[in-house]
């Protein structure tokens, strides 16, 4: 008796495979179905007496390859395989599969027949697809798994209505995600308003964002509606919540708490539907503890919270975001650029993009402007970069620089990058022209091309008077 | 009646819309009209396929899994889907001419006899 007859009349055998949650069908050495599971009868809608004997193609009506291919490969290696795929059920339903493929060897080491498991991972996909839909719709892009967290949590925040808190680093992307929360919640239809509370002076804030009455102070000559009553029903997207008011912070907080405000120089209260996405690029909670932000309006906002990561924690985004923003802009200027030559790439990928996306996007701008042929090489490359690549290669320490060394202002610019961005910079400028001139305020200001002023409030800013 | 059967090789192709070639036969009252004749698909999709059907103006299409989607384009278009049809197709195109052949059939081509039996 052959050993697939022995195990087909097994009861046990049967027992077993059933008792494993996933398709499982035994195949003899031709390939013809010998047993099936009970959850694979299901998936297929084959029972195992009617498939018994039948080429497990037919039966399957998988994607792997024209008769058989890879199961006879996996028969004649002895290798197990795993590989995604699909099947085409009797009722006409595609189903994704994980597909695992392994041989079985007789006591004498010859192939005895053919174990296959179809494990069914059509809920895994949709929440993929789901993902990369929304990734899609909304332009950001990302498949770093930094990035597959933040779409994760996106897809989760979409479905709520409370209040978000973005934060992350400058051109990391907040408004784009701010807008593709609105996009993809139930008020999609509804008004999504942005609102900068670093743009405006507080007087004019409070104005801008809870309207006023008509005659409320000089030159209100109408009324006009502000605009939380403007996003009525939608959302409204308070940027940089950082820079709001102590004053404003306490009507804003008020606003979270009843849904309803007067507005300036208002009698009636208004009462508004609308869900509120604050971003801000710096620490809240460190503002709180500074006495800046309100505890309990950043305990408001703060419900569901999402940081996005900087550029330069997000591995392999760099690479497909050149690609893409070069690809972007070389259409649309007509170039026909292609890529990026390798030593471009490494000079890429060595940076660290403080300014993170936005700075990377205006790299890829000017590349594709500045080049002349069908790679962008590094002469094609913003200078800036040389520099900064200069710097790290060189990792000479900024403070214990011996006063004899003379830099020019120019040489003095890389060199700061320690104290990251241009605040870093600006001290070194400082330092360099003060060591230059002797200590003389008057001829550093004159070298730097500021007034005296200018210099002493600076010094007093960074504490080096 | 124009038919249109996938084949892979000697059998009705497992798959609808991964069939590398179709066989186009015409026939009335149990004959064949012309001789059956064979198309490569080009590019091999389900669409393709359909575009074929429509295009040769057949009336039945046999096949093996195909998506409900395509199944639901063809009847809306007039076209009877007869699937799930396991066999080689020479005898498929007999018994579709005998107007005895089922959805969901199996024909014994497509068994190995060792395990069967």
């Amino acid at each position: 008796m052959k050993p697939e007859s022995k195990l087909h009349i097994s009861p046990v055998f049967s027992e077993l495979l059933n008792a494993i949650p996933h398709g499982i069908a035994y195949l003899d050495t031709n390939l013809c179905v010998v047993v099936m599971n009970r959850f694979l009868e299901i998936m297929t809608g084959y029972s195992t007496a009617e498939a018994r004997g039948i080429y497990s193609e037919f039966i399957f009506r998988s994607n792997l390859g024209n008769k058989n291919q890879m199961s006879r490969e996996v028969l004649d290696r002895g290798e197990a395989v795993s590989v995604d795929g699909n099947i085409i059920n009797r009722q006409r339903k595609k189903i994704p599969i994980h597909f695992t493929l392994s041989c079985l060897h007789d006591e004498q080491g010859q192939p005895a027949g053919f174990l296959i498991v179809l494990e069914d991972i059509s809920v895994l996909k949709s929440v993929e697809s789901k993902h990369q839909g929304l990734a899609e719709e909304t332009g950001i892009l990302g498949h770093s798994p930094q990035m597959a967290k933040v779409f994760e949590l996106m897809s989760v925040l979409a479905r709520t209505d409370a209040s978000v808190l973005i934060t992350g680093e400058t051109g990391t992307g907040k408004d784009m995600i701010a807008e593709a929360l609105h996009e993809s919640s139930q008020r999609a239809r509804q008004p999504f308003i942005k609102v900068n509370c670093g743009a405006l002076p507080e007087a004019l804030l409070e104005s801008e964002l809870f309207g006023h009455v008509k005659g409320a102070f000089t030159g209100a000559v109408t009324e006009t509606v502000g605009m939380f009553r403007l996003a009525h029903k939608g959302t409204i997207f308070l940027t940089e919540i950082g820079d709001l008011s102590l004053p404003l912070q306490v009507k804003l907080l008020s606003v979270l708490d009843d849904q309803e405000f007067f507005p300036v120089g208002g009698s009636k209260k208004v009462k508004v539907d609308v869900r509120i996405i604050a971003a801000t690029h710096c620490s809240l909670r460190q503002e709180v503890q500074q006495g800046r932000f309100r505890e309990d309006l950043f305990y408001r906002l703060n419900v569901l919270h999402l940081h996005m990561p900087p550029l330069r924690e997000r591995d392999g985004d760099i690479r497909l975001l050149l690609d893409h923003f070069l690809r972007h802009f070389s259409g649309k200027l007509g170039r026909g650029i292609t890529a990026f030559t390798k030593k471009a790439i490494d000079v890429l990928g060595r940076y660290r993009y403080p300014g993170n996306v936005r700075e990377l996007r205006n790299i890829a701008e000017y590349s594709a402007n500045i080049c002349q042929g069908k790679k962008v090489g590094t002469k094609d490359l913003p200078q800036y970069l040389f520099q900064a690549a200069e710097e790290s290669s060189a990792k000479a320490p900024v403070i214990v620089v011996p006063p004899m060394v003379s830099l020019s202002r120019e040489q003095a610019q890389p060199m700061a990058k320690m104290d990251g961005g241009w605040t870093g910079i600006e001290k070194e400028m400082i330092v360099d022209a003060l060591r230059k001139t002797g200590g003389n305020r008057s001829k550093a200001a004159d070298l730097l091309g500021w007034g005296r002023t200018t210099l002493w409030r600076k010094l007093k800013k960074y504490k080096m008077a | 009646m124009k038919v249109m059967i996938t084949t892979r090789g000697d059998f009705v192709s497992p798959r609808f819309d991964l069939s590398p070639e179709v066989l186009i036969a015409t026939y009335y009252d149990q004959e064949l009209l012309e001789e059956p004749r064979s198309i490569i698909v080009s590019d091999v999709s389900a669409e393709t396929i359909c575009d074929l059907a429509l295009k040769e103006n057949v009336a039945m299409v046999i096949c093996g899994g195909i998506e409900e989607q395509h199944y639901q384009f063809l009847t809306w278009k007039k076209i009877t889907v007869i699937d799930s049809v396991i066999g080689p197709y020479t005898e498929v195109l007999q018994l579709a001419m005998n107007n005895t052949l089922k959805s969901g059939i199996i024909l014994p081509g497509a068994t190995s006899k060792e395990v069967a039996s």
